[in-house]
């Protein structure tokens, strides 16, 4: 009896996906379980299990092509068996996978690696060729070097570059169907109208051409997306975590001895999930006609990854101690990163937060995920001379640990007192932060 | 004082177990008998075991292996001990055109060990301090052995003696009385494996292959590495005729960066042997030319701080481990 694999529904609002590559060939046996292909989607990349043990009789989508949610995508029998003939809906007889469709140099302005060796510099080679390792794993995985930043001598990309590209998804980049005409914006793909066409960029000598990839190409679409629909509007409050980083050092070993991970993002996600509970205009969504008012706290937190970012959802993050949300916070950070999140984890978020202040940003102004209709943004955390007011009246200079956040709301939605009220509240919590809560 | 055996109580066990299990088993050496040895590795064996076990030599080295070469063919096995492996270079056709060649040209096992202390790091001067090990790497028919450790010291020595093979086996006289060393033997039935390398620290960023001495130096510097967040391996290769591949190339492909680190001179020292062989073997997996860490190509000073400049420290190692891990 042959079972059919079908392309999976990776989260409510994915339609299609990529096979990244097949973990098992055509005769292998399989057991129920077992991962036999990668795919990549607009939300997560993923392994995916046989759906019955056997034996793999035909794959019928090949690693890097693109097919529609419940696409059949190969079948799974007995030994022996063969496989239904294909039907007409088969993708067979579809056009060449992306790759092969690059075999083939493009004709026009010759890419760098065209170039002779001999009239290259040490430095030059070291960020073109990198080294026999990184050239293996990029000719296996179809990727070009050149479009990852690298990380060693003379920006070399080195063996961690080229994995951490390939588990954030860089891979799915890979088509490298480079074209040499202008880039036209029309061939970005997306469905977002922006109202006024894009003009075609004008290629200068040394320019490189790299198409984007799936995950860059949603991140995109979103952002336009958001920009068009949402009025955005952003407030900025400063925050004096003085009481909170005391807090934070006093209780992090016993947190790190329970399994959880303390640090600012958990005391803000929890202040901010306090003052959603308070505000539930703030942990709403809109359609344009209705406000939307959100039955749970589902608080997104984004992770940066070096490839594009990820923003795992903790569902129903009011329910949550501070211990426990310090876990899943921790937790969903590192499989963030690991590409272990599942589907569902990655979406349903009714507000997030973005902590650009890692990377040394002051404060930011980020733009809100649609449907939601705010995102908390969260500049770095320092100590900064601050002046008191002492007991007698008197006023001297203190350092204090301090750091802004940014609100960035849909003005269609939110008042600009309702957000001020709003972030009034997350700071009132983190500065006078109840120690019993930890 | 931390409990446990040094390094030469280490040797002075294994050579004891043997000569009480096998009575094959004999010594010869100069100074080994009244006198205990050079470093007294034999003090007291020969009132234990007689005179006909333990056997003081005249200083001929190449008299001595030639008279082990001898003994060997009626069936004994002899341990060879070289007061200074440097003076090897006395026995050096009996070892290399004699002994090496004896099983290839008429099928006869010579199961010698020619064994004593090498490398420097203890103000020996120029004939007292030498790494020798390549001029007999470099001949087919010889197994060379440099253990670090008590443990390996023993279990490796042991493992020697029962070989059919000649074999070359250099003790590493900084080590020898080191305290830090100390560590419990195993039992008189565990006899070690030669050939294997062994880890003696995880890591997968990069991975320093050494022996001998240098292997203690190699930790030390692992150790300054993982405070830069580099998790570096130590392979230690016990055994260096023949090389552990299996191992060596493991570790190439599990890290990807190599460095090779010792005591021997750096002009045909070992570190360009396993480097062609990686090139040979795993040229894709290297995400970094490979580099080597070893003394200078001169003879080793008299000077103490003279020899410690040409000796690799612990701080040339982090050095160029730095350099390799950011490239």
């Amino acid at each position: 009896m042959a079972h059919n694999v079908i392309m999976p529904q990776m989260g409510e609002s994915v339609a299609e996906g990529t096979i990244v590559r097949w973990l098992k060939a055509v005769g292998e046996s399989v057991d129920r379980d077992e991962p036999i292909f990668e795919i990549t989607t607009d939300k997560v990349d993923a392994e995916i299990p046989a759906p019955e043990g056997g034996v793999l009789l035909e794959i019928k989508v090949d690693a890097g092509e693109t097919v529609e949610v419940g696409t059949l995508v190969a079948v799974i029998g007995e030994a022996g068996e063969s496989a239904p003939a294909p039907s007409a809906a088969s993708s067979a007889d579809a056009a060449p996978a992306p790759q092969e469709a690059a075999v083939e140099p493009a004709a026009g302005p010759a890419p760098a690696v065209a170039q002779s060796a001999a009239g290259q510099s040490a430095a030059d080679l070291r960020r073109t060729k990198s080294t026999p390792v990184v050239r293996k794993i990029a000719q296996e995985h179809g990727i070009d070097i050149a479009q990852i930043s690298g990380s060693g001598l003379d920006g070399r990309v080195t063996k961690k570059d080229i994995l951490a590209f390939i588990d954030a998804g860089g891979a799915s980049a890979a088509p490298a169907a480079v074209s040499s005409a202008p880039v036209a914006a029309a061939s970005s793909g997306s469905g977002i109208q922006v109202g006024i066409p894009m003009s075609p960029v004008s290629l200068y000598g040394n320019d490189r051409i790299e198409p984007m990839s799936k995950m860059r190409r949603v991140i995109s679409d979103r952002m336009i997306e958001s920009k068009a629909y949402s009025a955005h509007v952003h407030t900025c409050f400063e925050i004096d975590y003085t009481r909170v980083d005391g807090l934070r050092r006093k209780y992090k070993s016993s947190y790190a001895d329970r399994g959880g991970r303390l640090t600012f993002t958990t005391f803000l996600a929890k202040a901010v999930v306090n003052a959603l509970g308070r505000h539930p205009i703030v942990n709403a969504a809109h359609d344009g006609e209705n406000v939307i008012y959100r039955g749970d706290i589902n608080l997104g937190i984004a992770v940066a990854l070096d490839w594009g970012l990820i923003v795992p959802v903790i569902k129903s993050a009011d329910d949550y101690s501070m211990l426990a949300l310090s876990k899943h916070i921790a937790d969903k950070g590192e499989r963030a990163r690991t590409k272990k999140l599942a589907p569902d984890e990655v979406s349903g978020l009714t507000f997030s937060i973005t902590n650009p202040g890692v990377f040394g940003s002051q404060w930011g102004t980020p733009i809100i995920p649609q449907p939601s209709v705010a995102i908390l943004g969260v500049g770095t955390i320092e100590k900064r001379p601050k002046v008191v007011t002492l007991a007698d009246g008197t006023d001297t200079i203190a350092i204090k640990t301090c750091g802004y956040v940014t609100l960035g709301f849909d003005h269609r939605v939110i008042d600009g007192a309702v957000a001020d009220q709003f972030v009034s509240d997350i700071k009132h919590t983190l500065e006078n932060f109840d120690e019993s809560a930890m | 004082m931390p409990s446990g055996a040094t390094y030469i109580e280490a040797v002075r066990e294994a050579l004891h177990e043997e000569l009480t299990v096998d009575d094959r088993v004999f010594l010869m050496g100069e100074d080994i008998g009244a006198y205990g040895g050079a470093f007294k590795v034999t003090d007291g064996f020969r009132d234990h075991f007689g005179e006909d076990r333990i056997i003081d030599t005249p200083i001929a080295e190449a008299g001595i292996i030639g008279a082990a070469i001898g003994a060997a063919l009626t069936g004994l096995r002899p341990v060879v001990e070289i007061q200074f492996l440097d003076f090897l270079s006395c026995g050096f056709d009996q070892l290399t055109n004699f002994a090496a060649k004896c099983h290839y040209r008429w099928g006869a096992e010579i199961p010698i060990v020619v064994r004593g202390p090498g490398g420097g790091g203890v103000g020996g001067g120029p004939f007292h301090s030498q790494s020798i090990e390549m001029y007999f790497i470099k001949t087919p028919g010889i197994k060379v052995v440099a253990p670090s450790t008590p443990t390996d010291a023993k279990i490796l020595l042991k493992a020697a003696i029962r070989d059919p093979n000649p074999v070359l086996f250099i003790e590493h006289k900084a080590l020898y009385r080191q305290p830090a060393l100390r560590e419990t033997l195993p039992d008189k039935s565990v006899i070690g494996q030669l050939g294997r390398a062994a880890i003696r620290r995880p890591g997968d960023d990069l991975v320093i292959i050494s022996y001998g001495a240098m292997v203690h130096k190699c930790i030390e510097a692992a150790e300054v590495l993982s405070q830069d967040g580099v998790r570096t391996r130590i392979l230690d290769l016990r055994t260096l005729q023949p090389l552990d591949d299996e191992m060596v190339l493991a570790a190439v492909k599990e890290c990807g960066k190599v460095l090779i680190a010792h005591e021997d001179t750096r002009t045909a020292g070992l570190a360009g042997e396993l480097t062609s062989r990686i090139n040979e073997n795993v040229f894709e997996w290297l995400d970094a030319p490979v580099l080597r860490v070893t003394a200078a190509d001169t003879p080793v000073p008299y000077n103490k701080e003279l020899e410690k400049a040409f000796l690799p420290q612990v701080g040339d190692i982090v050095k160029t481990a730095r350099e390799l891990a950011a490239y």
